[in-house]
């Protein structure tokens, strides 16, 4: 062996602080991944509507969802047709029943996941924290278009419907949201 | 060179001086001594580990909610819905250390630093390891680790009652804040830390001793082929354990600095755990049955009075399991909502593994074909290893399909066929080493009648345990439930009583040592005759304090 055994060692050492270093780095890159290919129904951001509008359209069905806030949050339509290539508005509705001041921010995804790069938002409620008053009801309007180029994707041939989902988080401290701590102290700590 | 002269007169000098007591066994740096060391450790866990098992059988030997609602009236005096509630949560923790100790505290310091350090050396033609002092660090590590997650076991888990009840795999958000938002989940990701470095310079020392240490004449192609196991499994431990503690170290600072790698309203994903934790995950059950791999080739070959069949693709075909392990993780994660093509690469990929696996399977039943076989303690339990991971590998190719693992994830079916290739593969391995090495390792001779009945008791009670989960699985049984519908009860029963059969197994284990150790029957050099080749059998039983003061040397006509 060229390469003294203690030098190995070291080697073998560089070996574990690289893949120490990608796991990290793995964080920013998943990111940069999602946003790229769609992956895991990640969608797209746009700053401008497309320049064609397709006759063939897909049905866009909206969900809602609420993870443990005291709030009330529910889309105002079903779902609706849009053309590829069209841009739509669509609005969600949201309500603090607490009485308190809380703040919320929502993450989305649509499904199937491989649609996500064809989801175009133009404007969106999410990804933005936001304080709802006590009592408070909003409307939160999306824009969005699906563009026109899922119509030239094979695996997107026979796609007839994206779900849009929402799901709204607090992001301060309630207490109601501590109610599984509470509900744990009614067990005895052993 | 006059250093040299100085050494091997050293060397020479305490040839079998022993420090004392306390020097020799907490100060140890004797890869021998080491490895014993390593080897009682992996036994005091694994009886821990199999008690705690033992929990989960006695639990689910009927349906509602039994023996554990009455430990906690019993231990903590609670009563009705408290001690229900709080059996849940110690249900939880019960499988979830039961997983960890296994993985982390019994197969892998039994195989890699008990056999591995006992053996590879002594096969290898080297005095000693590398870096002597680091082995010992590493052994001493994995002890504080192990304290650590048993200390977690009595720790607050912050969502009432105590331990870390999210299972093996630690998935956030369970793992995280919300889920146990108490010290058990830090201990346990401190206990992980700490056996995670200790194997990490334990594999740094497997390498540089195998790269460096081998006697003259013993090129790579020529190296048995435990030795190339252990190799193989340390790559795989140096590429694989640091994402583990990158992973870990993520969900330390999420639950304790504010970061938000994997909480969702942060920005962070929660599934990027799940694909960092099993690109360590996978390695890691690799990790865990190469090491048996390359014990079960030198008992089916010593026993079979022939030489390995088809060395160089029983060494590679190792190398290959290595190699495709790090690119099929995501079979663990099919229900997660991939696009089918990506489930269509991993199911490829994951079934293309079946393919060197199938070389050493073969490989090994070819060494029989027409060998002159004697049915020795050691033979026994490598023959039924070979049977039973074979069965859990056919399992593991239906579970492949990313469309039957949709309906078969986290069902008893996942549970069966990992118990399979490690509680009756990886454990039947390391039972199998044990006979085989045994009287090498203590210099005395243990009783095969004892050691044959450990054998087919085990072996039946193991497979009562398991096989019943296959059909508990295929009808809907899930993974990780405290209770069940009736429906269910008639093979949980006989999986438990299938636990009781192998506790006796375990007893009589204890018995055949005891009787070892109590008779003392001198141990021969070589009992297992012309078919054992490697250079472990030249020494003498136990082999000296210090061994190869004189390299052996490797001639052409050796055989592996």
């Amino acid at each position: 062996m060229a390469i003294k055994p203690a030098s190995q060692a070291f080697i073998a050492a560089g070996v574990v602080g690289a893949m120490l270093a990608l796991t990290f780095a793995s964080k920013p890159l998943y990111d940069t991944f999602c946003r790229v290919t769609g992956f895991g129904g990640t969608t797209r951001v746009a700053t401008e509507a497309p320049d064609r509008v397709l006759e063939r359209t897909v049905n866009v069905r909206f969900d809602a969802n609420v993870s443990d806030a005291p709030i009330q949050f529910r889309p105002s339509q079903v779902n609706f047709d849009v053309a590829l290539g069209l841009h739509s508005l669509a609005s969600y509705e949201v309500v603090n029943y607490s009485d308190s001041d809380i703040s919320v921010i929502a993450s989305y995804n649509v499904t199937p996941h491989t649609a996500g790069r064809y989801f175009n938002k133009l404007e969106c409620f999410c990804f933005e924290e936001r304080v709802l008053k006590a009592g408070e009801r909003k409307t939160l309007p999306v824009v969005f278009f699906v563009s026109p180029d899922l119509d030239d994707d094979p695996l997107m041939k026979t796609l007839s419907t994206i779900t849009l989902s929402y799901t709204f988080y607090q992001t301060d401290d309630f207490e109601g949201a501590t109610k599984s701590a509470a509900l744990a102290n009614t067990v005895a700590r052993p | 060179m006059p250093m040299d002269e100085v050494a091997l007169d050293h060397a020479h000098d305490d040839h079998d001086h022993k420090p004392g007591f306390f020097v020799r066994w907490f100060m140890s740096t004797n890869h021998k001594d080491i490895g014993t060391l390593y080897l009682i450790f992996a036994l005091i866990a694994g009886i821990v580990g199999y008690a705690l098992s033992g929990l989960i059988r006695w639990e689910l030997a009927s349906p509602e909610i039994g023996p554990l609602m009455g430990m906690m009236e019993f231990f903590y005096g609670l009563e009705g819905d408290a001690a229900r509630e709080q059996a849940k949560q110690f249900y939880n923790t019960v499988i979830t250390y039961h997983g960890l100790i296994m993985i982390f505290f019994m197969v892998m310091p039994a195989l890699i630093g008990g056999f591995g350090n006992w053996f590879v050396p002594l096969m290898i033609g080297a005095p000693d390891m590398a870096f002597p002092r680091m082995n010992n660090i590493s052994f001493w590590l994995t002890v504080a680790g192990f304290a650590l997650l048993i200390m977690s076991m009595f720790v607050p888990s912050g969502n009432g009652g105590n331990g870390f009840g999210g299972g093996w795999v630690l998935y956030p958000p369970l793992s995280g804040l919300k889920g146990h938002s108490g010290p058990a989940m830090d201990l346990v990701i401190l206990s992980l830390h700490t056996v995670g470095i200790a194997s990490i310079l334990g594999a740094i020392n497997f390498i540089v001793t195998i790269l460096n240490m081998r006697a003259p004449g013993m090129t790579m192609h020529k190296m048995p082929l435990f030795a190339w196991s252990i190799l193989v499994t340390a790559a795989l431990l140096l590429l694989a354990l640091p994402v583990l503690a990158g992973a870990l170290t993520m969900l330390l600072t999420d639950r304790n600095f504010g970061s938000q790698f994997f909480v969702p309203e942060g920005g962070g994903d929660p599934i990027m755990f799940q694909h960092l934790f099993w690109f360590f995950g996978h390695p890691e059950v690799y990790i865990m049955i190469l090491p048996g791999f390359g014990i079960v080739s030198h008992i089916i070959s010593t026993f079979s009075k022939k030489p390995i069949f088809g060395y160089l693709g029983m060494a590679y075909a190792m190398v290959a399991i290595g190699v495709i392990g790090f690119i099929v993780w995501a079979h663990h994660m099919y229900t997660v909502g991939m696009p089918v093509d990506m489930k269509a690469y991993f199911v490829a990929a994951t079934m293309v593994i079946a393919v060197p696996t199938g070389i050493k399977i073969f490989s090994w039943i070819a060494t029989m074909w027409g060998g002159s076989i004697t049915f020795a303690v050691p033979m026994q339990w490598a023959i039924g290893f070979i049977f039973l991971f074979t069965l859990g590998g056919v399992t593991g190719v239906v579970l492949a399909n990313a469309g039957v693992d949709h309906a078969l994830h986290d069902t008893y079916y996942v549970v069966a066929h990992f118990h399979y290739v490690l509680s009756l593969g990886a454990v039947f391995a390391l039972f199998a080493g044990w006979y085989y090495w045994f009287e090498k390792m203590f210099g005395v001779k243990y009783n095969s009648f004892l050691g044959a009945v450990h054998f087919w008791i085990t072996f039946i009670g193991s497979n009562m345990i398991f096989f019943p989960q296959h059909f508990l699985g295929l009808n809907g049984m899930p993974r990780r439930y405290i209770d069940y519908h009736p429906a269910y009860e008639y093979w949980h029963y006989w999986s438990s009583v299938g636990y009781a059969v192998s506790a006796v197994g375990t007893l009589i284990f204890f018995v055949a040592m005891a009787e070892a150790l109590i008779r003392r029957r001198k141990a021969e050099a070589n009992p297992w005759g012309e078919g054992a080749t490697t250079l472990e059998w030249t020494l003498p039983s136990p082999p000296p304090f210090h061994q190869y003061n004189t390299l052996p040397r490797v001639t052409e006509t050796d055989d592996h």
